[in-house]
């Protein structure tokens, strides 16, 4: 009688998960390894042909692809560091009740978290344009005196990109912060304050080896998102330079908007893209395990 | 004393200076929609009087009321639909525990960083086959079955007191009544998080749409955007007003449950 109870109850277990599992092997877990199956053919309309590792040895060559790989890597380096950071600071100061208006600016500093990608890019595409606010502005100020050809420009147009991005995500990754930071005893730092720490200290000392795990989670979060980009680019770039350049001289391309490109507005090529898309599988896997590794090692 | 009234000051410019940037491109978006493109692209900061012909010219070209049913008809499918589906999981994965669904939980876990666009290409092919490219419910049915959600809600689950359930079993309650009638009622703060999760992920999905929806009647918001915006002469009016019909309904989620909201940001870091 106890056994069928058990069998019973064990039953209702899968009854419960069965619909999600059925959509999930159907939509990710086949997906995932077809993918793999498909990386090594090459595709032309219905034409199917083997290459085995073939489309891999075509990536290591394709100058493209090394680019889109070179963009993301750049923001990766310089965007994420300074959003987490300026993240953290803000969580810092808005941790503080004191603050007068402390839920104002909480609110007016995460609300670009609201916006859709493409609605806030969009919205950046018109503000960065040549003849635009942003460099009506810079010039009123006597800042410049000649327009920046924010996305004319590869140099520029990556650095109109990481300003978007830092706009949109400084308030999401200051919440992570915020949440951590609550969990901090204050006595921690007024322990701190009678054996004279000063704030700097007190910064470098408590609150950032405290909130290590956060740090990594949100760093690790970041990345993945960064690898992943592609709303962002394809709309900054879309109608600013003619023909296939993902914005100028192709600073704009991601390796999202590559499979994209190579699925969608190129001769379609399914299994070069899966090719490529497996690379950037690896790459977040590796990156991510490094991150955790890190951490990891120094506890 | 006068030092650290120095650094208060700067604290204080800090934050107001953070807290302009972070709002003004929502504050010109408002303004933009009542003025001529010529002028928003001048740098005119003040309201003007040309709200009803930017409106006007987006509904002469667009078919903006079927553009917004449309958004709205998928996000409201995906959130009921992944909210009921994931949840239903979550809890046979929590309260049924066994060897075998552990396993499964873990590999489903183990798929979380994948990127979207490594699961196109074959994704694409299957709605080829199942005849859904161009159809809402090509973009719907991959997004009723969420990792993340199964894992939001199984963190929710694990808080709820099993004595219940055993007791509701006593009383003679079948399984089925026990979630519907006695866990779902009182997890509502959760299931309201898990909504404003699900519906801001579709109502601002791009990369799917734009790959599954091709005629102008079937598009949503975020592809009308995009569409406005990639032009070679944009009229700057037009897509602002555009853009503020797109965001407004996730400025009003936010501003009414914003506590919920926070938690839906937060919900990814429970471990």
């Amino acid at each position: 009688m106890k056994i069928t109870y058990k069998r019973y109850l064990d039953l209702w277990g899968w009854l419960f998960v069965i619909f999600a599992l059925f959509l999930l092997t159907l939509f990710l877990l086949y997906p995932i390894f077809y993918s793999l199956y498909l990386s090594t053919f090459t595709t032309r309309g219905i034409v199917q042909t083997f290459v085995g590792f073939g489309n891999y040895l075509r990536l290591i060559k394709d100058s493209n692809f090394i680019l889109a790989l070179k963009n993301t890597l750049i923001i990766l380096i310089i965007q994420v560091p300074i959003m987490l950071f300026l993240a953290l600071i803000l969580a810092v100061i808005l941790n503080n009740q004191k603050i007068k208006f402390n839920g104002f600016f909480r609110t007016a500093i995460f609300l670009p978290a609201v916006t859709s990608l493409v609605a806030y890019t969009v919205l950046f595409k018109m503000m960065f344009t040549t003849d635009g606010l942003i460099n009506r502005f810079l010039i009123s100020l006597g800042l410049i005196s000649k327009p920046i050809p924010w996305l004319l420009d590869p140099f520029w147009a990556k650095v109109t990109l990481i300003f978007a991005l830092t706009w949109r995500w400084t308030g999401y990754n200051m919440i992570f912060y915020l949440a951590g930071l609550q969990n901090i005893p204050t006595e921690i730092y007024e322990a701190a304050e009678i054996d004279g720490a000063n704030k700097s200290v007190q910064f470098f000392k408590i609150t950032i080896p405290l909130l290590k795990p956060i740090i990594i989670f949100t760093s690790i979060m970041s990345t993945i998102g960064t690898l992943q980009l592609f709303d962002e680019p394809m709309n900054l770039a879309a109608g600013v330079v003619t023909g296939s350049s993902v914005g100028p001289g192709n600073s704009l391309l991601t390796p999202s908007v590559y499979i994209y490109n190579i699925c969608f507005k190129y001769a379609p090529n399914f299994g070069y893209a899966s090719a490529v898309s497996y690379i950037l599988v690896l790459i977040v896997a590796i990156l991510s395990f490094i991150q955790l590794r890190t951490v990891g090692e120094r506890e | 004393m006068k030092r650290l009234k120095t650094s208060t000051i700067f604290t204080y410019l800090f934050l107001i200076i953070v807290s302009f940037i972070s709002l003004f491109p929502f504050i010109w978006m408002i303004i933009g929609t009542t003025n001529k493109s010529v002028d928003i692209l001048r740098g005119k900061f003040t309201f003007g009087n040309n709200l009803l012909e930017n409106f006007q010219n987006l509904l002469a070209s667009y078919n903006l009321g079927k553009i917004l049913i449309n958004s709205l008809k998928i996000s409201l499918i995906v959130t009921v639909g992944a909210l009921l589906i994931s949840s239903l999981a979550a809890y046979g994965f929590e309260i049924y525990a066994s060897n075998i669904r552990e396993k499964i939980y873990s590999i489903i876990l183990g798929t979380l960083m994948i990127p979207f666009a490594a699961l196109m290409v074959p994704l694409f092919k299957l709605m080829t086959s199942f005849n859904l490219i161009d159809s809402h419910w090509g973009v719907i049915l991959p997004m009723l079955s969420s990792v993340f959600l199964i894992f939001f809600f199984r963190q929710n689950f694990k808080m709820y007191p099993k004595e219940i359930i055993m007791a509701a079993r006593v009383d003679g309650a079948n399984e089925l009544q026990i979630f519907f009638s006695i866990v779902f009622p009182s997890m509502r703060s959760a299931y309201a998080t898990g909504a404003i999760w699900a519906f801001m992920n579709s109502w601002n999905s791009y990369l799917w749409p734009l790959v599954i929806l091709q005629s102008e009647e079937k598009k949503t918001m975020t592809l009308l955007i995009s569409t406005l915006a990639s032009g070679y002469t944009p009229d700057f009016g037009v897509i602002m007003t555009a853009v503020v019909i797109a965001t407004l309904p996730m400025i009003i989620v936010f501003f009414t449950l914003q506590n919920y909201f926070i938690q839906s940001i937060l919900g990814s870091m429970k471990q």
